[in-house]
């Protein structure tokens, strides 16, 4: 400790020394510690001297600012609280005007933090000449960070101030440079709601105008949701009035990143802009709807396929049936892939508007077409959305034409399209029943278990385990543990490690009895297995099995005996069944489990070795 | 090495060229683009994954030799007798308002795949476009002084690089359009036109068999005819109308390049129409990956399919803009901001051969219209800064760059600071994008340009380099290493000297890189004469900085080559200043035994910090 001179634990000393290090990692971990720094310093000394020093000497790499820029804005305990907090604003103001979007962000993003802390009276006499320098500064840099400070500031100014906040935020918004046109409207967003509908009207619609109208598509583009936020403000019919020709221009604008933008938001916008008046949704939104299912992109009509059943909700089920629905049967057959996948996704969201007749004479045909689709991902997504319809109206009706669609899946080149399908399985076995199941889709559930990857192996064990909660573990025993039995004694070892595994997989969903008569004799076999990864799964296997059946013995009931009618007991009976359950599943532990761990222990393998002591250990 | 062996090896074959190309900056230009060419033969010999890749890489493999020849200059192409079977891009010529002079040498059309043999010139007609050549590069020598109150020249030749990757796929376009157009497989993701709702034309007679009287009529009508837009995806649609369309700008072409005529205003403003209906749209959504994962080798270009049309027009509206008869006066009411708004924004274009159209179109309205310029460089800085800022794609920036490139060359001395603010506000940021190789020979260019103009501007390009230098991304350390390399080439000893430092300390970095070929390319700056020259000269500061980097290297590299090249960086130092070297190794001995204690040290201050700060903690809380 003596080697530590005064002089040198001046702890702006000790960052000066850090911040001078070549590796910027380490220069990154001393500013992440500046908090540790300022608390040694105490917060008079930090407001007179670290920040006049990191003001001063900072001119390191981006990533160590970004760092500095985030840490600023916590920094308001170490100064002495918020009464300070302007001390913080001159190295924020430097870094807001920096060429790095990153550091920028972080700049703004703690400068608003600040500003939260602040009170108004702070907030009138430090941040609006900041943001008037920034607004006004020359490089576009600076007034890209202004316009993400104006929704803070603007809620803790005098009436007065605000008023020039609203003229300088026009400045940016006819700035010549289409950055700061930008920042500007995606800020505009969040400045609405803080300010009066009178003065909207007034002031930020025809900010609105000017940038709707832009040269660039990229500034026009960020006007939707401008329009979204004042339609929110103002209500419906005054943004009509004011709004609804620029809107109509947007709907049908020359690029189609502007059309992308509208068909994204639709919903919203029909809610935000015609909620309620069906006039305007009938003369204006669908059409519009209309057109951009037809759109010449196919990006658009994805993003617009989306909004279909959000869209239909508003308007009435006529039009959906005269306008929009012969769209729909087009897209059906779009040449675009992701459009008719994004149209696979929520076409079913359709079902419940329609009504049951309805979606039999409409939606049925395009459900039946798309799950013959030569793209999986569009079969997949019907699939997945099927309850939605099922619950309208039933499944059999579509049963017929599932199966080959899920047994195409089934056996998909993409093992993550298999993957998909068999996490389906257990909701389709419970809406198709157990005799359509056994009889179409048992072996397919069977067959994945010998799948090439072992992700595949891997989800049809799990399903297995949901199917025997879906059907019983009568059926279990009776249909799906031979099969496993079976597979365990393939010649692959991979094989017959799925087996395993599912066999552990499976027991918690089945009785004592199952455990004790089919999966442990199983297990037994494999521990002698020639492969040591199998006799050392084994091995902890054992252990999972013994826990198991001693929560089980300890449970007065278990949920899939339910199922099994013999072996329901009557309540009174219920201490004594437990009693003896306990005493069976000791039997069982002490004179199956522990002697095959014993063996397993004296195994040639070191690992086998290890994991059997383990499981002996666990067992106690 | 290959690349390396050829720069050299093509940096003689231009010394003794005949007539290299025009300006002092013709040298450069040349090691640049021939760096490239090496790169690209190099790219040819791997073998493509691609089915089929025989005729392919046989036809690349021609057009990289093809792509090398060219390099030298226009003459040696004429001379080499390789006869381009497609149409080359037109010859780039003077961009400031043409002398008389140029309207005897009247500029032969390149023939194009949609007018074959029917239309004049023959492929083989190479020569006289050579002495076109040549009498533009001799003109454009004069013209590099500027005129009286000129704050720019436009300098006559855009000779900047062609991009090195991307220029064998654009020959192959050239020579593989045709079958590849018909493929079924192929992703079209084409440019939507609004087509015409009447698209039935009539034959109308050729200029030259009506009275003189009647041509500004048929001119007129002409153009009125190319107004009509037809849709291309549908190939059995309208063809007799598509076929008189083609005719008619093939004839609009014709006329505007060989007869002499007093254009009306009412001419120009159709003209610029025609252009504008023709070719402004919107760009369609992106097909092929962005960025650096985009292999021009790999991935197909996207082609519009309405080309046959589109190529026309470009050289139509060229052919208008270069005509002797033209008169940017009465053109600037049409040729205006907007229009050059709308040129920019097709600049995204995934089609290449349209970009390059695009390049020729944009610098010579650069050149021409003195009140747009301006304008334009603004425009372009703001399509930087998108693409630096905020989406990281824009298709167009290798092409911006050399127009860029071409008017850095013709700035005024001493430099505007607008113009110093462009270099480290625009140009130095570029480096910044992951892309940076789709166009970074483009922009070294311009930013040798720069400090072969203001030779005090070198110090603030090296440190932005060092900036931006990159911290995991190999490929491009080695393209900012090259770009060292050429800045070394006009490196002045004064300069070198304020920049030695840092830039050394970024060097042993790359040196002990574990990427080989950073290491190595950082290591070949030592088979460099003028940089060991620099370097001997300042060893007292340098070798300290180096020491530890090339010692622990020399000591054991997992690539043997490295660790030879670093022994022989070794070797040097020590014969150079046998005293100093060994003090750093003493020196290097003393701290790397001390640098566990210097470790702990460092530990027990912050130690003690947080431990002060922690009575301060408290304190504050008793408070």
């Amino acid at each position: 400790m003596s080697s530590v001179s005064t002089d040198e634990l001046y702890p702006i000393a000790v960052l000066i020394d850090e911040l001078k290090h070549d590796d910027v990692s380490l220069r990154i971990a001393a500013i992440e510690r500046l908090s540790t720094i300022a608390l040694a310093l105490g917060p008079d000394r930090t407001r007179s001297e670290l920040i006049p020093f990191l003001e001063e000497s900072l001119d390191d790499e981006d990533e160590v600012l970004t760092v500095l820029a985030e840490q600023l804005g916590n920094f308001v305990p170490y100064i002495g609280g918020s009464q300070y907090a302007n001390v913080l604003l001159p190295p924020l103001e430097s870094f807001a005007g920096v060429e790095e979007p990153l550091v920028r962000d972080k700049a703004v993003e703690s400068l608003n933090k600040i500003v939260n802390e602040m009170s108004s009276n702070q907030v009138e006499e430090y941040l609006l000449p900041l943001v008037k320098n920034l607004t006004t500064a020359d490089w576009f840099t600076s007034k890209v960070s202004a316009t993400g400070l104006y929704a803070a500031v603007y809620q803790k100014v005098t009436s007065q101030s605000k008023g020039g906040l609203r003229q300088l935020f026009g400045q940016l918004v006819y700035d010549d440079a289409p950055m700061v046109r930008r920042a500007a409207a995606t800020h505009l967003t969040g400045l609405i709601p803080y300010i009066d509908a009178e003065t909207v009207v007034a002031d930020i619609v025809p900010f609105f105008l000017y940038l709707a109208q832009d040269d660039q598509d990229s500034v026009r583009l960020l006007t939707i949701d401008v329009l979204i936020a004042v339609s929110r403000l103002l209500g419906p019919e005054v943004v009509r009035e004011h709004l609804l020709e620029q809107l109509k221009k947007l709907f049908a604008d020359k690029s189609w990143r502007v059309r992308y933008m509208v068909a994204d938001r639709f919903e919203q916008l029909a809610l935000a802009v015609a909620a309620g008046d069906e006039m305007v949704l009938k003369t204006h939104f669908v059409p519009a709807m209309v057109r951009m299912l037809k759109d010449s992109e196919a990006e658009v009509r994805t993003v617009i396929a989306k909004q279909i059943p959000g869209f239909c909700q508003l308007v009435g089920r006529e039009s959906v049936l005269e306008d929009i629905l012969p769209c729909i049967e087009d897209l059906v057959n779009d040449p675009s892939q992701h459009v008719r996948a994004a149209l696979a996704t929520k076409i079913s969201g359709l079902a419940p508007i329609l009504g049951k007749d309805l979606t039999i004479k409409y939606l049925l045909p395009m459900f039946l077409q798309m799950l013959k689709d030569e793209f999986p991902e569009v079969r997949l997504n019907i699939i997945c959305k099927l309850e939605l319809v099922n619950n309208v109206i039933g499944i059999d009706l579509l049963s017929q034409s599932l199966l080959p669609a899920i047994t195409q899946l089934a056996q998909d080149k993409q093992w993550r399209v298999r993957l998909a399908i068999i996490e389906y399985i257990p909701l389709l076995a419970s809406q198709l029943g157990m005799e359509f199941f056994d009889t179409q889709l048992r072996d397919l559930c069977i067959a994945w278990l010998h799948d090439n990857v072992y992700s595949i192996r891997d989800a049809a064990t799990e399903n297995l385990k949901n199917l025997t909660k879906v059907f019983g573990v009568a059926w279990a025993k009776a249909t799906i543990i031979p099969k496993v039995i079976e597979a365990g004694s393939n010649p692959n070892y991979l094989y017959r490690m799925t087996s395993c595994v599912a066999a552990t997989t499976l027991a918690p969903v089945v009785t004592i009895d199952v455990i004790r008569d089919d999966l442990l004799p199983f297990l037994n076999n494999l521990a002698v297995d020639p492969i040591p990864n199998i006799r050392f799964s084994v091995a902890r296997s054992y252990e999972t099995l013994q826990r198991l059946l001693l929560e089980k013995a300890a449970e007065p009931e278990l949920d899939s005996d339910a199922m099994v009618e013999a072996t329901t007991p009557a309540p009174d009976e219920d201490a004594r069944a437990r009693e003896v359950r306990v005493a069976d599943v000791n039997e069982i532990i002490r004179d199956i489990i522990v002697p095959n761990l014993e063996k397993l222990k004296e195994d040639e393998d070191v690992d086998v070795r290890f994991f059997a002591n383990k499981s002996l250990q666990a067992i106690g | 090495m290959k690349g390396f062996k050829q720069r050299v090896l093509s940096r003689s074959r231009s010394a003794h060229d005949q007539s290299p190309p025009a300006g002092s900056s013709g040298s450069s230009a040349t090691s640049v683009q021939s760096s490239q060419s090496g790169q690209s033969g190099k790219s040819t010999n791997a073998p493509t994954g691609n089915s089929g890749s025989t005729s392919r890489s046989s036809r690349k493999d021609s057009s990289a030799k093809e792509q090398s020849s060219r390099t030298n200059s226009d003459s040696s192409r004429g001379s080499s007798g390789q006869s381009k079977p497609g149409p080359s891009a037109p010859s780039i010529v003077i961009g400031t308002p043409p002398p008389a002079t140029t309207t005897s040498s009247v500029q032969p059309l390149q023939p194009s795949p949609t007018s074959p043999a029917t239309y004049q010139g023959s492929p083989g007609s190479a020569s006289p476009q050579t002495t076109v050549g040549n009498a533009v590069n001799g003109l454009s020598a004069v013209m590099h002084v500027p005129p009286p109150g000129a704050t720019e020249t436009m300098p006559g030749d855009l000779t900047a690089p062609r991009h090195g990757q991307r220029s064998p796929t654009f020959d192959r376009l050239k020579t593989g359009i045709p079958d590849e157009i018909g493929s079924p497989t192929r992703r079209h993701h084409s440019s939507r036109f609004e087509v015409s709702a009447k698209r039935e034309l009539e034959k109308l007679p050729g200029f030259h068999e009506v009275p003189a009287t009647n041509r500004q009529d048929l001119f007129f009508k002409k153009i009125e005819q190319c107004n009509v837009i037809f849709d291309f995806g549908d190939p059995s649609s309208d063809m007799k109308s598509k076929e008189i369309k083609r005719v008619a700008l093939h004839e609009l072409l014709d006329f505007v390049s060989t007869t002499r005529f007093t254009y009306t205003e009412q001419m120009y403003a159709s003209v610029v129409d025609m252009f504008a209906r023709n070719l402004f749209r919107p760009i369609p959504p992106p097909v092929n990956p962005v960025g650096d994962i985009y292999d021009p080798d790999e991935d197909e270009p996207v082609l519009e399919i309405a080309w046959p049309h589109m190529q026309v027009v470009y050289e139509f509206f060229l052919k208008f803009v270069e005509s002797p008869d033209f008169q940017h006066s009465v053109a600037k009411a049409y040729i205006d901001h907007h229009f050059v708004q709308q040129l920019l924004e097709l600049f995204d274009t995934e089609d290449p051969r349209e970009r390059d159209y695009l390049k020729t179109t944009l610098h010579r309205i650069y050149g021409k219209f003195l009140n747009l310029r301006s304008f334009i460089r603004r425009c372009i800085n703001n399509v930087f800064f998108q693409f630096i800022y905020e989406t990281g794609r824009f298709n167009g920036v290798a092409e911006l760059l050399e127009i860029l490139g071409s008017i850095i060359n013709g700035f005024a001395l001493p430099l505007k600071d607008e113009h110093k603010i462009f270099l480290t506000r625009v140009l130095i940021p570029l480096h910044k994008a992951k892309s940076l190789s789709l166009y970074h020979p483009q922009l070294a260019y311009c930013i040798v340009q720069f400090i072969e103009k203001d030779p005090s501007l070198t110090e603030e390009v090296v440190l932005g380099l060092l900036h931006y230098w990159p911290k995991v991304n190999s490929p491009k350390e080695v393209m900012f290493l090259n770009e060292i390399e050429d800045i070394f080439e006009i490196l002045e000893s004064p300069e070198f000297l304020k920049i030695q430092v840092p830039l050394f300390q970024q060097l042993a970095k790359c040196v002990s890189s574990q990427h080989f070929q950073v290491a190595e390319r950082a290591l070949y700056l030592w088979n460099n004469e003028y940089f060991v020259a620099l370097m001997s000269e300042n060893v007292e500061t340098i070798l300290p900085i180096m020491f530890s980097a090339l010692y622990r290297n020399a000591r054991g590299h997992w690539n043997r080559t490295i660790h030879t090249m670093v022994c022989n960086a070794v070797k040097m130092f020590m014969e150079l200043n046998p005293t100093l070297f060994e003090e750093c190794a003493a020196l290097y001995r003393e701290t790397e035994e001390h640098a566990d204690s210097k470790e702990e040290h460092r530990q027990l201050l912050w130690k003690q910090v947080e431990e002060s700060a922690k009575r301060n903690a408290t304190d504050t809380m008793v408070q």
